[in-house]
């Protein structure tokens, strides 16, 4: 299927028969096609829903029934992979780990819920984005093991101590919800961003890693650490948990006292 | 039994540590905000509730505090501490605000200038009172 404009039509044909205990509700999303759209415009569709549904589930129903042309990343859609970030009410999550349970309005009052790109990237299509300037920062911060001198003949040990000190860290899946919940990266760029510093460290902090002095001086740099603001939207935003804004300051703390 | 060698010959690379302005900065402004919650509250407790507060603000009051050079220190500080502290915080904000390098460049100047002209106003003021000036 080449060159045709919009078509109402969802990829797998018909809807589906509307199950029990169904309620309606309206998902509006932004949306931008680039061969057609000067400017991103808002679609509502009234989709029938589980409350035990995910967003993901009515965004499949949208692009599988309703409209084939909605774009979106989505992978593993069990919150492992990390490809469907967006902003879902404002706030940014994963699609597949938001219940529709959770959004409902009270009482009989009709929901209506608000599905954006992740901010702060290019949008390429609907809400889909240019992860490209995401992951050049994250590939600037050296986030693999760096070692000098021979390699050891055994494998590197580390006490159960050493590791619990990037524990958190390590959970990272690089959805990019805390960076582009980041108003320092909305506004500037150039700006590292909340999960470049996080997978800085997780190897800083590795008493295994020997390149903790090159990646604090990375981090060391205008566009490093000290342009956190300490807003704690990364830290909400997290769909892992990871207490970025801690970690940050950690980061921030070995620089100030230049010991990691 | 292994001997404890921490890799003699290795190359580990030292830091070459880069401009650490952001970092001076950054420490510059916790140590700067804590004695500013000292000086400004002070200032505010002695200017509007000691003593019937703001009512008894007069020439000669001034004349009389900036006679003491601990008063006069007082308010250098809380002027230098409270100009540097809030230029500092401005700029950032222009830092991240700033679209384009000529928009940054040019309110960047304009704070500095600001806040240069009133420091030195201001150090100028507490430096050259005269409490003689009425006669």
């Amino acid at each position: 299927m080449t060159a045709t404009a919009e078509t109402t039509a969802g990829s797998r044909g018909s809807q589906p028969p509307v199950p029990d205990g169904a309620v309606t509700v309206t998902v509006k999303i932004r949306r931008f096609n680039p061969e057609i759209d000067d400017e991103p415009r808002w679609d509502s569709f009234d989709i029938p829903a589980l409350p035990s549904d995910r967003v993901l589930n009515l965004l499949h129903h949208i692009k599988w029934y309703v409209d084939g042309t909605l774009t979106f990343r989505r992978s593993c859609a069990h919150g492992i992979c990390g490809s469907d970030a967006m902003r879902i009410n404002g706030v940014n999550r994963l699609a597949c780990k938001v219940l529709l349970k959770d959004l409902l309005e009270k009482g009989d009052k009709h929901t209506t819920i608000t599905i954006e790109p992740i901010k702060g990237l290019p949008v390429h299509k609907d809400l889909l984005v240019d992860m490209e300037p995401f992951f050049e920062a994250f590939r600037a911060v050296k986030p693999y093991l760096v070692t000098y001198g021979n390699e050891p003949t055994r494998e590197r040990i580390q006490s159960a101590a050493d590791r619990e000190r990037f524990d958190d860290t390590t959970k990272c899946i690089l959805c990019a919800c805390c960076t582009t919940s980041c108003p320092v990266y909305w506004t500037e760029g150039s700006y590292f961003g909340p999960a470049a510093i996080v997978n800085a460290h997780r190897f800083i902090f590795d008493s295994r890693d020997e390149g903790a002095e090159e990646r604090l001086d990375i981090l060391n740099d205008i566009d490093g650490v000290w342009r956190c603001r300490t807003t704690f939207n990364c830290t909400d935003a997290c769909p892992r948990g990871i207490q970025v804004t801690k970690a940050i300051q950690e980061v921030k703390r070995a620089l100030l006292f230049k010991r990691v | 039994m292994s001997l404890a060698l921490d890799k003699p010959r290795s190359p580990r690379r030292p830091a070459a540590r880069r401009g650490n302005g952001e970092l001076y900065s950054w420490l510059f402004m916790r140590l700067s905000g804590l004695l500013l919650v000292i000086l400004v509250l002070g200032h505010l407790f002695i200017m509007n509730i000691l003593d019937g507060g703001i009512h008894r603000i007069n020439f000669g009051f001034v004349a009389g505090r900036w006679a003491s050079p601990f008063w006069q220190f007082w308010d250098l500080a809380m002027l230098w501490l409270a100009q540097i502290h809030g230029g500092n915080g401005v700029r950032t904000i222009i830092n991240d605000y700033a679209r384009k390098d000529a928009t940054r460049f040019w309110l960047k100047m304009l704070l500095y200038v600001s806040m240069v002209l009133i420091i030195a106003l201001g150090t100028f003021v507490i430096f050259t009172f005269d409490p003689n000036i009425s006669n």
